[in-house]
């Protein structure tokens, strides 16, 4: 079943934006995570990414990189994130949940062993951030014969003929960085998004999710106009980051703030 | 003349990296997408620049009357009488503008990056050596410049810190991590992520994405190209041995490249070993390291069984780092580059003897090679040569050194 391909069908069927979270996975511990990713999935999210926490996390701002910190320093481990994923999949069964990662950490098990943990935990794509797709030979040949995505990202900065052999190699779905730059919450959006887009799909039918600043109802709701899913990141790890030590209130912080961003999606 | 220029001589030395930028199964581009094209234009103004010769003349100029290009060949004979074995010869790259090998590479990548049309440089900085030289060649320019730089290394380089600031310099100090080397270079990243139309990142070592390997070894062969003519004049032969230290590995490729293709001069880098090869205590990756991909390049990396990057230790904050440039994988792999390492405690010793002997007060960083020396050339016959790399000086380390021998400041005061 391509979980990915069925959720941007019934996101556009029901006219709105697929919602997209992030979550670094074992932030701030694996407990209070899985119900972090519960509360999200709950809440109508339509695509989950898991970050897999890196000690050296070099395209993530400092909100990613915190909950990386703390995620390790509470013991999170690769197993454990697999664990987690695996957790999700019995209770969500049909949400699709992708790895958003670094090259180094797949390479830690090799990249067969890595597809095939990604296959038996029920992930359905990776996204290696540190991983071109002139690089990802191996990655796509250990990912494809598994039906695993290998998802790919498409920034200001790619030129045309750059953007046509990256939605060509991708699959699952583009994810076009709104602007250059790390991870992090921003006031406004870039203006070039719309026409990026519009390029982007002069290439590939595949859904495009836009993601990278993204952080108020508004931005959704812009975002759902202009392609099909939006990505939220760093605005769903603030609500864990900044609230320290009650679980209850931090996880209704987060409820709200994804029903908030949820609010969004259709297309008025 | 000995010169840089293009990669169009013969030898098998010129045929790495491939078009993908690996050396063998090392380097690539392991980066976000977002810097993709930046590098791309990046190695296409680099390979115009090499046949460029208005490039190559002013660059030529300024290292010779900037920088101080050629460094000496210096026969250290108290040093080979101490050593009581093969002649001793110290290639002074201490005696560079700015106090280290870096500048050659700083300032070949800051008129690229003016070339490029960019405004703004940055650079990381370990032992600010090449904060320093990024600094001045901007400075010289007119380029801004930001450089990071990881907290710690700030209090323990104190000094370059102001020297950058006079350079007019912004210094950023990194907070994350364990605040050295390696965070300075993801801070870098994210800036250059952020800032790439306008900002060209001056990386310092031959290490990283493609093509800076490539570039960094590019610049830095002259030490090299300058040291076969300098033997060749003083001994009418190449040296038996050569021995640099190995950080990134910039000084240490730049010394070897002229001669890697020459069988029968034996060629040896050395790591730093800290306090130890245990998990956490040291920074030699081909004595601890195993394949991975950081900061954008494949090549041995300190790390645990999970992937997670380990701390590393070293007494020189050069040296202080995760990962060694692919290039060096490559040449060990094939045998052709041996490595070994230096503790702290030897890297003192050895400090110390080239200051009685000589009165050359060497880097941290580039004793680790000394240090080398003084075990290796007594096995040597005395008709034997050996060359070793002095690829800094030493005063940004004379506080650390101080501290490494319980020395306070008011205890010499009392002396006096």
């Amino acid at each position: 079943m391509d979980r990915i391909a069925a959720c941007f069908d019934k996101a556009k069927a029901a006219r709105r934006g697929a919602f997209i979270a992030y979550l670094c996975a074992g932030d701030p511990d694996y407990d209070t995570s899985l119900a972090a990713c519960r509360t999200l999935l709950a809440a109508g999210t339509d695509l989950l990414e898991l970050g897999m926490p890196f000690s050296d996390p070099l395209a993530d701002g400092l909100t990613n990189q915190l909950a990386s910190e703390r995620a390790l320093a509470s013991g999170m481990t690769q197993e454990k994130v697999f664990a987690l994923a695996r957790t999700l999949r019995k209770e969500f069964p049909d949400t699709p949940i992708i790895f958003y990662t670094y090259y180094n950490l797949v390479l830690a098990h090799g990249v067969e062993t890595f597809a095939d943990k990604c296959v038996e935990a029920g992930v359905d794509g990776v996204l290696t951030l540190d991983l071109p797709p002139e690089y990802a030979g191996e990655m796509l040949a250990s990912c494809g014969k598994r039906g695993l995505k290998n998802i790919f990202i498409i920034a200001p900065t790619t030129p045309p003929e750059r953007m046509e052999k990256i939605a060509k190699t991708g699959n699952g779905f583009i994810y076009y960085v709104s602007r250059e730059g790390v991870t992090g919450v921003r006031e406004s959006l870039s203006p070039t998004i719309g026409p990026m887009v519009e390029e982007i799909r002069r290439y590939t039918t595949l859904p495009v999710a836009v993601g990278f600043g993204i952080s108020k109802k508004e931005h959704v709701a812009t975002i759902a106009r202009l392609a099909d899913g939006a990505v939220v990141g760093s605005a769903l790890v603030n609500c864990i980051g900044n609230i320290h030590g009650d679980r209850t209130q931090m996880l209704s912080k987060l409820d709200a703030t994804a029903r908030e961003l949820i609010s969004g999606c259709p297309l008025a | 003349m000995n010169s840089v220029s293009s990669d169009t001589s013969c030898g098998a030395r010129f045929s790495v990296p491939d078009s993908l930028g690996f050396y063998g199964p090392y380097g690539g581009m392991f980066v976000p997408e977002t810097l993709m094209t930046a590098l791309f234009e990046f190695e296409r103004v680099f390979k115009e620049a090499m046949a460029d010769p208005a490039f190559l003349a002013e660059y030529h100029d300024l290292l010779k009357d900037y920088c101080g290009r050629p460094t000496p060949l210096y026969f250290a004979e108290h040093l080979t009488e101490h050593c009581g074995g093969a002649k001793i010869y110290l290639k002074r790259e201490d005696l560079l503008h700015t106090g280290a090998h870096k500048i050659t590479n700083a300032l070949g990548q800051v008129l690229l990056a003016k070339r490029m049309g960019k405004t703004r440089v940055i650079a990381e900085t370990g032992a600010g050596q090449h904060g320093v030289a990024t600094a001045a060649a901007a400075a010289r320019f007119g380029l801004k410049c930001v450089i990071y730089m990881g907290r710690v290394d700030m209090r323990r380089q104190a000094l370059n810190v102001f020297r950058m600031n006079l350079f007019g310099a912004e210094v950023r100090p990194v907070d994350s991590g364990q605040q050295t080397l390696k965070d300075a270079v993801n801070e870098a990243m994210r800036d250059w992520v952020t800032n790439v139309r306008d900002t060209h990142y001056v990386v310092g070592s031959a290490l990283g994405t493609h093509p800076f390997p490539l570039v960094v070894r590019t610049f830095q062969s002259v030490i090299g190209k300058e040291l076969r003519g300098q033997i060749l004049e003083k001994e009418g032969r190449l040296p038996d041995e050569m021995a640099a230290c190995v950080g990134g590995g910039s000084n240490c490729i730049g010394f070897f490249h002229e001669f890697l293709d020459e069988p029968s001069v034996r060629l040896v880098g050395v790591e730093a070993g800290g306090r130890g090869i245990a998990e956490g205590q040291h920074a030699a990756r081909f004595a601890g390291g195993r394949l991975g991909v950081f900061q954008g390049t494949l090549s041995y990396v300190l790390q645990n069984a999970d992937g997670q990057i380990n701390l590393t230790h070293s007494v020189s904050a050069g040296l202080d780092y995760a990962s060694v440039g692919p290039e060096h994988a490559y040449y060990r792999d094939k045998g052709r580059i041996e490595y070994g390492y230096a503790t702290d405690d030897e890297v003192i010793e050895a400090l110390k003897v080239l200051c009685r002997v000589e009165g050359i007060l060497p880097a941290l960083e580039s004793t680790h090679a000394i240090a080398y020396a003084l075990k290796r050339a007594p096995q040597m016959a005395k008709d034997r040569i050996l060359v070793v790399n002095v690829s800094g000086r030493g005063d940004k380390d004379v506080h650390t050194v101080m501290e490494a021998l319980g020395v306070k400041p008011e205890d010499l005061v009392e002396k006096i």
